[in-house]
């Protein structure tokens, strides 16, 4: 019966080529419109992490003076300042614990005559590659001792590597950045978590290669390397020496492995507050613990302007849908006679029905098809746009299947209306008419 | 022309009808929507900066290793690049417009308030001012005795006091004292006070992240920078000279110091339309949405309007054989379009108007402006007339002795 609809429909959508070509071309390109956005909607709502980022939390507190200080509505800040971040770590309460803040190592190459160049650096602690699940091609990450020791060693980043040694294990051998000699103890496989949620904030870019150097914070401050951002909460006597100074410029992500975990710790932070407030550092006792994808969302990591394309899109898509339905009407009710006749030969109503379903669903599947192909020229032509997920930018399996489905229910429901008015026909006046 | 008769012909493709407007509504509320922001957009990439664009150049140099004679490697880098042909004047800063990097501050108006006014850019350099070209409108600017090197205020805290003078821009005055002149009032930044001293047309600060609103919120402080705590070399030079100033400068910088590490070199009119490439790409895209919407909401008509003609062939045979003109019948269809694209716009502007609201409550975006509706609604009706003209001279064309035929 499905082969007979099928034959039919084709039949119908051939003897109106232009009304058909029409209502494809319209449908695929609000199809291909929908899909452009959404999956650069996809991209950068993604969770950088996927099995990690549920147990990933975020802890924030507040430094700042009494003034302007809503109970309950003033949130605390991003970064925290050294002491804070030192104390939290030094507590253990998580299953890893690191505090971080970006760079930019000027990485000199051994070769005769290379250039001097500046690479992406992370400054931070022990935990974080076993933390953020940091895969190591060759060697491992330093100890809590080698923090503390300020041990001149570093990890680099697998391409790093490729630049430097040619991708030989390099572990042992010796890097020099900002004019010391350091020591590399381990080299990480290609890992570039997309955003790279931990920079957020810190003054980095969100998408792109992953950071190149990493070295342990003590190390690289006793190197005079600053963070890329730092934000002042009070006069600030000598903004060089910003451990004691009142500046917040550390992330802190703490690693919980259960659902009391997070309410110990979110008491445990509270009660730091407290703490601080009560030895007079702090005024304010706002905290708060988000997890990865909730620090992600309040971060808007995501920009108004793809939220507002992926808007205007799914309107084009509307008005698409719309005049699908305006066209298959026109065709169907064209078709009163040849559906009177078929009612008259004993075709039900649900038949009838059916049957302008499967023409509404292969006008679908041909916007879909072409849909696709608008989708990947809208995708191309996203990689060629200023903004740094742009080479990101790629049809995946999902969303090339999501394609057909939302080609087919946009089809679909643009074909109910039209299928219904043809089964509710009577047959008999149509029958005399013709 | 005779409306009735058509309404009651609507009145009987009630559905048909209704999705002609349903899309004409969307289609208006859309566009509408769209070309406003279109506009937004334009009109940002416009903003005014202050500064001499076409003359400018930047230049990033990282020296790499320690600077023991930071200030005066400054001082031998600026007279080099000062003695390349074509250069009219060089100042080592701490920042550029539009280079999305800044230095900025708390400002108070006075001693012992506690909560900032606002928040304002630093902008640090020897004839910094007078290099970017800003217009001066009150006062002076610094002399060559007023400034202190960076260093030395940083690393002591009395000397901070002796800073002293700012020069501010108009914005940023008309904001902190409404009505009134800044000249030789005094700020608060930290611990110490400066008096302002001068009053430019415009700066506009290095990065936009707290809103376009205080994009002119700029302050220029007599501080010498030296290479140890400054990178941003920039040069001015006539707009066809700059190509060559750069290769210049670059090889005299090098010169100067082999292990120099060159991040950028541009000049600001790159280094602008690279600031707006967001704004532009959007609004491309926004012109190709609009473009695309209507066409499909034109190749809608047309499809419909084929539909109806074929549908009344007969009505429309018998209206001809009872004496109705081509023009008559051009006329029907010319005019039922125009009663559903009326309609159509009517129900456009309201929908235009609460998608506004609803961009304004989320996007922070002014309210459309009236002047959009009446040219909403033109276009959309010249479009479905021109949508419509086919499909109806088919109609016109129909020969009186079809009414005769099938009946």
């Amino acid at each position: 019966m499905f082969a007979y609809y099928l034959e039919l429909a084709l039949r119908s959508l051939k003897r109106n080529r232009v009304l058909t070509a029409l209502m494809v071309m319209a449908l695929a390109l609000g199809i291909g419109a929908t899909i452009t956005t959404l999956t650069v909607l996809r991209l950068l709502s993604g969770d950088p992490l996927p099995q990690k980022s549920a147990q990933l939390f975020y802890p924030q507190i507040d430094p700042n003076a009494k003034e302007g200080y809503i109970e309950g509505q003033t949130k605390p800040d991003q970064l925290m300042a050294y002491p804070d971040a030192m104390n939290l770590l030094q507590a253990h309460r998580g299953t890893h614990q690191a505090a971080m803040a970006l760079t930019q190592a000027k990485v000199m190459p051994k070769q005769v005559n290379a250039r001097p160049f500046f690479s992406d650096a992370v400054m931070t602690t022990a935990d974080f590659f076993a933390m953020f699940d940091a895969p190591f091609q060759y060697g491992g990450g330093w100890t809590a001792a080698d923090d503390d020791g300020r041990a001149q060693l570093v990890v680099i980043a697998g391409f790093l590597n490729d630049k430097l040694f040619a991708g030989a294990n390099s572990v042992g051998r010796v890097i020099r950045i900002n004019d010391h000699d350091l020591r590399i103890v381990g080299v990480l496989k290609p890992w570039a978590p997309q955003p790279r949620f931990y920079a957020q904030d810190l003054g980095g870019r969100s998408y792109g290669d992953g950071d190149a150097v990493f070295l342990p914070l003590q190390t690289a401050r006793a190197m005079e390397m600053g963070p890329q951002d730092t934000e002042c909460y009070a006069a600030v006597p000598d903004i060089r020496h910003l451990e004691t100074a009142p500046c917040e410029w550390l992330g802190v992500w703490v690693e919980l492995d259960s659902g009391a975990a997070v309410a110990d710790y979110k008491t445990f932070l509270d009660g730091y507050v407290k703490q601080q407030v009560a030895l007079g550092r702090f005024q304010r006792t706002e905290t708060s613990l988000l997890d990865l994808m909730g620090w992600l969302r309040q971060e808007q990591v995501v920009p108004d302007d793809v939220r507002l394309q992926a808007g205007l899109a799914f309107g084009f898509l509307l008005i698409c849908v719309v005049n699908t339905v305006g066209l298959l009407l026109a065709k169907c009710l064209r078709r009163s006679a040849e559906i009177g006749v078929r009612r008259a030969l004993g075709a039900t109503r649900r038949e009838i029905f059916t049957q302008f379903m499967v023409e509404a669903g292969i006008v679908g599947l041909a916007g879909g098809v072409l849909g696709l192909l608008f989708a990947e020229l809208g995708l191309l032509g996203i990689r060629h746009q200023p903004a740094e997920y742009a080479s990101l930018a790629h049809l995946d399996t999902w969303m090339f299947m999501f394609t057909f489905v939302v080609a087919l229910v946009a089809s679909l429901v643009a074909g109910i209306l039209p299928a219904w008015r043809a089964c509710v026909l009577a047959p008999a006046p149509q029958l005399k008419a013709a | 022309m005779d409306i009735l008769p058509i309404l009651s012909t609507l009145r009987r493709h009630k559905v048909t009808a209704f999705l002609v407007i349903l899309e004409i509504a969307l289609t208006c509320a859309i566009v509408c929507n769209a070309v406003f922001l279109i506009s937004q957009r334009l009109e940002r990439m416009q903003m005014f900066s202050g500064v001499a664009e076409h003359e400018l150049i930047q230049i990033q140099a990282v020296s790499i290793g320690k600077q023991n004679d930071a200030a005066a490697r400054a001082q031998e880098d600026l007279i080099r690049l000062r003695q390349i042909p074509g250069v009219t004047g060089a100042a080592l800063v701490n920042q550029v417009p539009f280079t999305n990097s800044s230095w900025n501050t708390s400002v108070k108006l006075g001693p012992n308030q506690k909560q900032a006014t606002l928040n304002a850019t630093q902008y640090f350099g020897e004839n910094l001012l007078q290099t970017f070209g800003t217009r001066l409108v009150a006062g002076r600017y610094f002399n060559a005795d007023e400034y202190l090197d960076f260093e030395a205020v940083q690393r002591d805290q009395k000397l901070q006091a002796k800073v002293g003078v700012i020069v501010i821009t108009q914005a940023l005055g008309e904001r902190l004292w409404p009505g009134q002149s800044a000249l030789g009032k005094t700020i608060y930044l930290g611990e110490t006070s400066v008096r302002v001293i001068g009053v430019v047309a415009g700066l506009i600060r290095p990065a936009l992240f707290n809103g376009d609103a205080s994009a002119q919120w700029s302050m220029a402080f007599p501080l010498r920078m030296n290479v140890s705590n400054a990178n941003r070399y920039v040069l001015r030079a006539a707009p066809n000279d700059r190509d060559r100033v750069i290769a210049g400068a670059v090889a005299a910088l090098r010169k100067a110091d082999p292990h120099r590490v060159i991040i950028e070199k541009k000049t600001l009119d790159e280094i602008r339309s690279g600031f707006f490439q967001n704004d532009r790409a959007m609004a491309g895209l926004l012109v190709g949405v609009c473009i695309a919407l209507l066409v499909v909401t034109a190749l809608g008509i047309v499809g419909l309007g084929s539909f109806w003609v074929a549908q009344r062939r007969r009505q429309i045979g018998v209206r001809r054989a009872l004496g109705a003109t081509r023009r008559n019948i051009l006329n029907y269809f010319q005019t039922e379009n125009f009663l559903l694209a009326t309609i159509g716009i009517a129900l456009g502007m309201v929908l235009a108007y609460g998608i506004n609201l609803f961009l304004m409550l989320h996007y922070e975006l002014p309210r459309l402006p009236a002047v959009y509706f009446p040219i909403g609604a033109i276009v959309l009706w010249l479009i479905g007339q021109v949508a419509v003209l086919g499909p109806a001279m088919r109609a016109a064309a129909v020969p009186p002795v079809v009414a005769t035929r099938s009946v």
